[in-house]
């Protein structure tokens, strides 16, 4: 998956390999709390592994958007995320995604 | 999309800034001027808190006391009862969150707090100061209602394996010394207690070991509830299908007493005997929450505010997963131990930082379930803060259970199992 965001993986993790962090000046407490909860699974910051779908770095829009689709039940390529995407409000969601488009990766 | 040159300089830029602000970012009030954060218990609840405090408060001296040299998951080791796991494979090393994360590791078990003081003693006599305390000692077990289960012997027979490790390979071994033809009976203590589905995974996998090597084999679970506690339809599909004419299932079926030379257990209108015999008795916070007072709630559980896990009964401490008198519809679970862990470490932070806490805290669980060596079940729910009730409640229409027993879901399960690990430990 996410094939063509291959070549900005590669910049993403140039930037981490640099100990780059992301911009704090607009810190969302609140949304990395959020976000937090979803890394039991999706990994700390959405790092991912080979199963667990990295969020880190990935395009806020795209996130939400996939995030919407789960929760309309119209995205069927997982079996819970539809289920957890109901827990949230559209805005919520949106606040976390652009939490994980902000962090980077390994 | 490409990050230009520019760009690039400008994020270096606030990398720098931000190092820079982490080192003079002081909020300490210990004697180092540091402030000081302990935990006590490293589970996923602990492990995950100190981690996480570490992780958005570098500035801060977090120590974590831990008895046990590793980690050992419960959440899967009920497929080592099914010969489908090795407990290895759920066991792993503190090691990194000293080494990557900055965690101090004390090897030692937690005695006494002092909350006026804000000392935590050890039993090696060493004494460590804390602003901040997080207690996260899972649960221990009550015998006062099983009289004959209350002497080491009885215990070292009669087993529970509820805290995965030694127990869980010991009671592999009365399975594997069972005749074929045996009864394995299952005693599940009322709710709440540690993780709501897993008297019935592990009937699956015990079945699942009877019907591949024992096939005359009969699981039996007495049930001290009035119905399956979780994921009822999907269990009762696995005894009607897979393990049909393996599993039986007696509900309000309360445990009185054990005869532990006849490995029979007591019910309170017939004696049920059996081979192998496993007892999971009733549970309260564990030992450390009752001597710092922690506990509330019917001798056995510590409330908290859940927006930010601090106890009702004393401040500046935290308490974390099992040990908690659980919100509505809150299972005891290690992925809910872990979300604790992460609402406690950003309450922590908040409070010796000095700015806002979060006021609608939104936390979920995730649990798999094993039927058989390689299918699955999952149970999923989302729990939000609610202002008007002042704890958190499931969200309407969110959550839910797999549709059904899937060779699929394995996959994330392991998926699952690497990343908690990986949350919590590293």
């Amino acid at each position: 998956m996410a094939r063509a965001k291959y070549a900005w993986g590669i910049i993403a993790a140039t930037l981490a390999g640099m100990a780059l962090v992301a911009p704090a000046a607009a810190q969302d407490y609140k949304a990395a709390s959020w976000a937090a909860s979803c890394a039991s699974c999706h990994g700390t910051r959405g790092v991912g592994n080979d199963t667990m779908p990295r969020l880190a770095g990935r395009s806020k829009d795209d996130l939400l958007a996939m995030m919407l689709e789960f929760k309309a039940d119209k995205r069927k390529t997982a079996t819970i995320m539809h289920q957890h995407a109901k827990g949230y409000t559209d805005a919520q969601l949106e606040r976390i995604a652009e939490y994980f488009a902000r962090q980077s990766y390994r | 999309m490409r990050v230009t040159r520019r760009e690039f300089v400008k994020l270096a830029g606030a990398g720098v800034a931000v190092g820079a602000g982490a080192l003079t970012g002081c909020a300490g009030t210990g004697t180092s001027g540091r402030a000081k954060v302990v935990v006590i218990g490293g589970g996923f609840g602990g492990a995950t808190a100190a981690k996480y405090v570490r992780l958005w408060a570098p500035q801060f001296d977090v120590s974590l006391v831990e008895p046990n040299a590793n980690f050992i998951s419960c959440p899967f080791s009920n497929r080592v009862l099914g010969g489908n796991l090795k407990l290895e494979a759920l066991t792993a090393s503190y090691d990194k969150l000293q080494s990557a994360r900055g965690v101090t590791l004390v090897r030692d078990r937690a005695v006494a707090v002092d909350p006026q003081a804000r000392t935590v003693r050890l039993a090696g006599g060493q004494t460590l100061a804390y602003d901040r305390l997080v207690v996260a000692p899972g649960i221990d077990f009550i015998y006062d209602e099983l009289p004959s289960l209350k002497d080491a012997a009885a215990q070292e027979r009669i087993l529970h394996s509820w805290k995965a490790g030694p127990q869980t390979l010991a009671l592999r071994r009365q399975l594997e010394s069972m005749r074929d033809g045996g009864v394995y009976a299952l005693c599940v203590p009322k709710s709440p207690y540690r993780c709501p589905p897993g008297p019935y995974e592990r009937a699956c996998q015990v079945a699942f070991y009877f019907k591949n090597h024992k096939p005359r084999s009969k699981v039996l679970i007495l049930d001290a509830n009035e119905d399956v506690q979780s994921k009822k339809g999907l269990f009762m599909a696995a005894w009607n299908g897979p393990s049909k004419g393996l599993v039986e299932y007696r509900p309000q079926s309360e445990l009185v007493d054990v005869d532990v030379r006849n490995m029979t257990a007591k019910l309170q209108f017939e004696d049920v005997k059996a081979d192998v015999l496993n007892v999971v008795p009733p549970h309260r916070a564990g030992d450390i929450a009752r001597q710092a007072g922690l506990i509330t709630t019917n001798a056995r559980w510590c409330n908290v505010n859940w927006q930010t896990m601090e106890s009702t009964a004393v401040p500046n401490v935290h308490v974390l997963g099992d040990a908690t008198l659980s919100a509505p519809a809150m299972p005891k679970s290690g992925h809910m131990a872990n979300q604790h862990g992460k609402l406690a470490a950003d309450a922590i932070v908040a409070a010796l930082t000095g700015r806002a806490i979060n006021d609608e805290p939104i936390i979920s669980n995730t649990c798999y379930s094993w039927i058989s060596d390689k299918e699955v079940v999952h149970v999923a729910s989302i729990h939000a803060y609610d202002q008007a009730q002042k704890t958190l409640v499931p969200v309407k229409g969110s959550g839910g259970l797999s549709p059904g027993i899937t060779t699929r879901e394995a996959e994330y399960a392991m998926g699952w199992v690497a990343s908690i690990f990986a949350d919590a430990l590293t």
